[in-house]
């Protein structure tokens, strides 16, 4: 008996082991293409992890604030691709909640911190959604594959941030592509002083365990679940409403998305610049995937991939070593992640196409 | 205002800027007839251009700047066979993943060679080739005929590739794939074999969109310098409805929507230069929602095959 329980028990952690195998092989191959570079492995990852988490401080003020964007577009990804929607367009709801956000903060002065600053992230929320609704739009009434749809929208939510950093928004001294700082009042607070980590990473936090709960105790969350599973479509119809449930799908995602742009803007910028966002939208993908889609897997990748992506500027500095080179450790990340999950043949990031949409679900994972 | 040197102008900037998508969109078009989308062709794009450049500066020859450029794109698409059909990956991931290392990996290669402050590369470049008869036609001769030879591959390529899908054996196996893979397989086709030639075929003329980029345009190497022409490419795939020919015109289309940012400014419109930029996507979308809705991706697209080996 105790046998059986032990394999079972190895058997529940598959989801587990598949990202860390990828971490490990990851690191491996990373390496390897570091020293053919011409670099040191090993004083690359030891400048990383110091850069990532020497101390509290640069564990709170490095990692963890690159962590929040990362989380939140993570999330953003990962509910949409549990339903099926392939929203690859969180890059670009980002940006139209850190436009919209911006633009609050910047007339809202005057205002109490208690009504202005809820109202700059609620702003931040309704512009992202808002943007992701076009696509929902044009998959519901028109089939038009979201794939290339949020793809197309990036591209022009960029454009339009760079117009109004150009034009409307533009500092008052209209010297430099940026907008003024926004109000005091629009600004998240820190978690404490010397440290850069703002109240942000509390609702990235929150929305974690929030769509936790609802993915796991809501109908929405069973209905969302339902659609995104393989072959469920018919099944799913007569008890769900398909339609509105993937038009909601799209707005949630690009909700959190477009929080994501506003969180960066109140917490960390105070401003608004043209290259805002490092791709946090396209990371976003892989930090869903590796998390196995799950709210809480996401949250450790997030911390993983921001540890990452705040460790290259120490690598940087002190080994050397290009910042671009993370780019291309990220791409590892997830190619890795999709062997080893074929691998074990089973476990997270197993996705599964069903529709001639291109619809798709994790599949294995219970929520 | 609209004197013969302005249209022209602007013509030939439309089949300058719409060529490199046209050559990478009629290579996803073979791939995505076969049941294969592959978001990863921004990483070929992207690796053919550094290619491109790495083997032009190497021979002082932009023609083998080409060939090289081919052998990175198809080599990134490899990476993208592997797992798409080797290990039955999902195809938009795989995809996403090869894009971000392409880009990352070749500003990480970029600077390995060439530093990271150094300055701008100055590549052997290709100068246009203009036809001798038809470059003399008034307005369309210069757009058109006077142009770099990547150009005049594309142009060949659209009626060729057509004559392949749709008139050859081959093709018709091809498109079996990607419509009932179950009956193509049933009747002897190796799919994972189709589909791997259809991606590698894809990567090279990807390649080829990069060095294009590199040494027809630009004239230097820059790091992202595809700058989403990958991601372009496969909505104009949708655009020109999986057909080579219409594909070329939807590449053109969009070219011409780019270049009316120069032909903004020699008309002197005061119009922020940004919404320009934004403006091929914008059309595109519109284009897409427009007539889009009538015609219809191929059936096994981004479909997995086996069908049900994910499933334990």
């Amino acid at each position: 008996m105790s046998e059986i329980v032990g394999v079972r028990t190895i058997w529940r952690l598959r989801p587990l082991l598949s990202p860390l195998l990828a971490i490990g092989v990851t690191l491996g191959v990373a390496g390897l293409a570091l020293w053919v570079g011409g670099y040191d492995p090993v004083a690359a990852l030891r400048a990383l992890v110091r850069g990532a988490a020497g101390s509290p401080e640069t564990l709170a003020s490095i990692t963890m604030v690159r962590t929040v964007p990362l989380l939140l577009t993570g999330l953003a990804v990962a509910v949409a691709f549990r339903a099926g929607v392939w929203n690859i367009g969180a890059e670009g709801q980002l940006y139209a909640g850190a436009v919209v956000a911006t633009a609050l903060g910047l007339v809202g002065g005057g205002l109490p911190a208690g009504v202005l600053l809820p109202l700059v992230l609620l702003g931040a929320v309704f512009a992202g959604a808002a943007w992701a609704w076009i696509p929902a739009w044009m998959k519901v009434r028109l089939g038009v594959s979201e794939v290339i749809t949020t793809l197309l929208l990036n591209f022009v939510a960029i454009d339009l941030t760079a117009w109004m950093v150009h034009g409307p928004l533009q500092e008052a001294r209209g010297v430099f592509p940026q907008s003024d700082p926004i109000v005091a009042e629009a600004r998240l607070p820190t978690l404490g002083p010397g440290t850069r980590l703002h109240a942000g990473f509390l609702l990235a936090i929150a929305a974690a365990v929030g769509l936790w709960v609802m993915l796991r105790w809501t109908r929405a969350g069973f209905g969302l679940r339902a659609i995104g599973a393989p072959g469920n479509a018919g099944a799913v119809s007569g008890k769900f409403d398909v339609v509105r449930l993937t038009v909601g799908v799209f707005l949630l995602s690009g909700g959190l998305a477009g929080l994501a742009g506003g969180v960066e803007v109140s917490g960390v910028t105070f401003a608004l610049y043209e290259n805002l966002s490092p791709g946090h939208g396209y990371t976003a993908i892989a930090v869903a995937l590796l998390g196995g889609l799950h709210p809480v897997g996401v949250v450790a990748t997030a911390v993983f991939f921001g540890a990452l992506e705040g460790g290259a500027g120490a690598m940087q500095r002190d080994a050397g070593i290009p910042a671009a080179w993370v780019g291309g450790i990220e791409a590892l990340v997830i190619l890795s992640a999709l062997a080893m999950d074929r691998a074990l043949r089973s476990g997270p990031a197993v996705m599964v196409s069903t529709g001639n949409s291109g619809r798709s679900t994790s599949s294995g994972l219970d929520v | 205002m609209f004197d013969s040197s302005v249209v022209e102008a602007f013509l030939e900037a439309s089949v300058r800027l719409g060529v490199p998508l046209a050559l990478a969109a009629l290579g996803e078009t073979v791939s995505e007839r076969c049941g294969v989308i592959n978001i990863g062709l921004e990483g070929s794009i992207i690796a053919g251009a550094l290619g491109g450049a790495l083997g032009a500066l190497a021979y002082a020859s932009p023609g083998v700047g080409v060939m090289t450029g081919a052998a990175a794109g198809a080599g990134v698409a490899l990476v993208f066979a592997a797992f798409v059909v080797g290990l039955n990956t999902d195809q938009i991931i795989t995809g996403t993943a090869v894009t971000l290392g392409g880009l990352g990996f070749t500003a990480a290669l970029y600077q390995v060679r060439f530093g990271t402050t150094g300055s701008a590369l100055t590549l052997p470049t290709f100068s246009a080739t203009p036809i001798p008869g038809l470059a003399d036609i008034p307005l369309l001769g210069p757009a058109f005929f006077d142009q770099p030879p990547t150009a005049y591959l594309a142009y060949l390529l659209a009626p060729a590739l057509w004559w392949f899908l749709f008139r050859t054996e081959w093709g018709l196996e091809l498109r079996a794939v990607g419509e009932e893979p179950a009956a193509a397989e049933a009747a002897g086709v190796r799919i994972g074999w189709v589909r791997t030639w259809a991606i590698l075929f894809a990567g090279l003329l990807a390649g080829v969109a990069g060095a294009h980029l590199a040494l027809a345009h630009a004239g230097t190497f820059a790091e992202g310098m595809s700058a989403g022409r990958g991601f372009i490419a496969i909505a104009v795939v949708v655009l020109g409805r999986w057909n080579p020919p219409l594909v070329l015109a939807a590449a053109l289309f969009f070219g011409a929507a780019s270049a009316l940012q120069f032909l903004m400014q020699t008309l002197g419109l005061d119009v922020p230069y940004q919404l320009f930029l934004a403006l091929p996507y914008v059309l595109t979308l519109a284009a897409l929602a427009g007539w889009v809705g009538r015609s219809r991706a191929p059936a096994a697209l981004a479909l997995p095959w086996p069908r049900d080996a994910t499933r334990p």
